[in-house]
């Protein structure tokens, strides 16, 4: 298992890969995958407990669902960085006959990609199908799933909250992107959501709070108390407190760059910012 | 001219959930998911011989979809339960995002389709989602006539890997095909030969055609009717020989006529062979309170409105 500064060496990397993917087609979520990048690199290279290579029923292995699927970049660029596809290929982000499409989808037959995700609400359910599914099978793997806070708007998503604990889903983790951005400003603006740690815990869910939620120690401590808290009978929220655009400085505390690219000289200055660690692809 | 008749009355709800509690003893992957609609489902047997089995997800369409998409990944096959209505139009970006375009192996059971939920109204009657399902790409449409083609077409689904849309109905209506079938998915049926008019019909409208044929056939008209279960992927074969035999074609379904089974079927002419049709399907509007039988009757969804309808299209010719 990697130590903590092969983790922040591969963050670094992943940052720079975020960059150059939504630089090249000019599109693209660099913000929310900025924020996320410890997060992912937590997850795939420490936290779960993964297969070599990738089959669909991911029986036997931690399964991940990504249902705020805009954060492509992020999640791409950890997949191929744990093996599931050549890092050549998030060359193709979003170019015509790629696998790696704007948002993540299995149509393309991507590794990695259990279900498409983009449309904003849905992913919740799914993984409490799948972890449904796992217990049905006697697989005592975890079910993680990612969600944005703002995402929280899509009513499916209470329709889940409320059903995990109704019905005893504990082995899943759901953590919430918790960076107070959406597309048209702070979530405080759009709509003030109140404490979201009050709701999951009036639908009967068992919080935690990750406050540091860009450094990878306070990551992997967050999410190996929140795994001791699976199999008690109720699903498990982590609360992950992030900084959209974490990592590149003018990107950070605002919600300009959720869905826009850097120019070539943005892109120098971001570059500049994440020294190449593990090589660019 | 053969000739078919009933001994007894079904809905063909209830084949779905005889289809499904035998899937229960034969399939031990195949789970169940219903929306607080298990009466109206007709899934009990399911639920007392599976109970490990049956996901009862409460009022909440999206998240029924959603957790069954979850389940196919743990290899489960998956069988959701609720109104047309509700399986369709209320939760057709989770179906297209989480399902059709992920490719999921659901099996979307819909009941209380069309007119025939009667009395509950237009808010419970769907009659666009033929349309709505056929339209996603990979989505398999199936509309079942009776109680034995629906229990067939149940056991069925379970054996085709990808997603279904299965319709059935509310009301008891006749039961005239074999107890013994199996259904073959997108394979049509011919119930009667024919050369003058061939009488396309799905759901319960099949039945109205049989006895459009035998009105028919006393005035000296020779139809050809044919049962189309699957819509999608539709039989464009048997449609095609048959109107090289007859010429001439009318399309009955329990659906608007925008975007059912009839525009499937003119596509097919309009490609292959241009044929004059007709449509006999509820035209561009909602449904309304009343019995099945009086609704039917209103929006012209029976074998008068059948006979009426070959009566024109042969003068077309």
């Amino acid at each position: 298992m990697p130590n903590t500064q092969q983790l922040k060496d591969l963050t670094i990397q992943v940052r720079r890969d975020i960059l150059r993917m939504v630089h090249k087609v000019n599109s693209g979520h660099p913000g929310g995958s900025l924020g996320c990048a410890e997060f992912f690199v937590a997850m795939y290279q420490n936290i779960m407990n993964r297969k070599e290579g990738f089959e669909m029923d991911g029986i036997g292995e931690d399964l991940f669902f990504l249902s705020n699927g805009h954060i492509s970049p992020v999640f791409y660029s950890v997949l191929a960085r744990s093996g599931y596809f050549p890092v050549e290929e998030l060359n193709t982000f979003r170019l015509i006959n790629s696998r790696l499409q704007g948002h993540p989808t299995t149509h393309e037959g991507l590794p990695g990609v259990r279900i498409a995700s983009g449309s904003l609400g849905q992913g919740m359910s799914v993984a409490l199908g799948a972890a449904q599914a796992k217990k049905l099978n006697g697989d005592h793997h975890l079910v993680y799933s990612l969600h944005g806070d703002g995402e929280l708007q899509e009513g499916q998503n209470w329709e889940a909250i409320m059903y995990a604990s109704a019905k005893k889903v504990d082995n899943i983790i759901s953590t919430i992107d918790l960076n107070g951005q959406q597309i048209d400003g702070s979530t405080e603006h759009v709509l003030p959501m109140g404490s979201i740690k009050t709701k999951f815990e009036a639908f009967g869910w068992i919080v935690l709070e990750i406050e540091e939620g860009n450094n990878i120690e306070a990551i992997l401590k967050g999410m190996a108390e929140a795994k001791v808290k699976t199999g008690q009978g109720k699903p498990v929220c982590v609360l992950l407190k992030t900084v959209m655009g974490h990592g590149v400085d003018f990107m950070m505390y605002t919600h300009a760059w959720h869905g826009k690219a850097p120019n070539d000289e943005q892109l120098a200055i971001g570059l500049a910012q994440n020294p190449e660690t593990l090589g660019d692809y | 001219m053969k000739t078919y008749t009933y001994t007894e009355k079904k809905d063909t709800r209830s084949g779905f959930g005889a289809g499904l509690a035998e899937l229960g003893r034969t399939n031990p992957n195949v789970v169940a998911l219903c929306a607080d609609l298990i009466g109206s489902l007709k899934m009990e047997k399911f639920i007392e011989e599976n109970p490990e089995r049956f996901f009862q997800i409460g009022i909440a369409e999206a998240n029924m979809m959603g957790i069954a998409a979850g389940l196919t990944i743990g290899g489960k096959i998956p069988f959701t339960g609720t109104f047309a209505n509700f399986s369709t139009g209320r939760v057709y970006d989770q179906i297209r995002q989480s399902i059709a375009y992920s490719g999921k192996n659901v099996k979307i059971c819909a009941s209380h389709a069309g007119l025939t939920l009667g009395e509950d109204g237009a808010t419970h009657q769907i009659l666009e989602d033929i349309g709505l399902m056929k339209m996603l790409p990979g989505m398999t449409v199936i509309n079942t006539c009776d109680y034995n083609q629906t229990k067939a077409a149940t056991i069925a689904i379970a054996d085709y890997k990808g997603p279904v849309y299965l319709r059935f109905g509310r009301p008891a209506v006749p039961v005239f095909t074999p107890s013994d079938q199996i259904l073959e998915i997108g394979k049509a049926i011919r119930l009667t030969e024919g050369t003058d008019v061939t009488l396309v019909a799905t759901g319960h409208l099949v039945w109205e055609a049989l006895e459009a044929s035998k009105v028919l056939f006393e005035k000296g008209i020779s139809a050809e009717v044919i049962n189309i279960h699957t819509i999608k992927p539709l039989d464009e074969k048997a449609i095609l020989e048959s109107i090289a035999k007859t010429g001439c074609i009318v399309t009955a379904e329990e659906h608007n006529i925008f975007g059912g089974l009839g525009e499937s079927v003119a596509r097919v002419l309009a490609l292959h062979k241009p044929t004059p049709q007709e449509f006999v399907g509820t035209n561009d509007t909602f449904g309304e309170s009343g019995t099945p039988a009086q609704l039917m009757d209103k929006y012209g969804l029976n074998a008068v409105s059948i006979v009426s309808k070959a009566e024109y299209v042969i003068k077309r010719k």
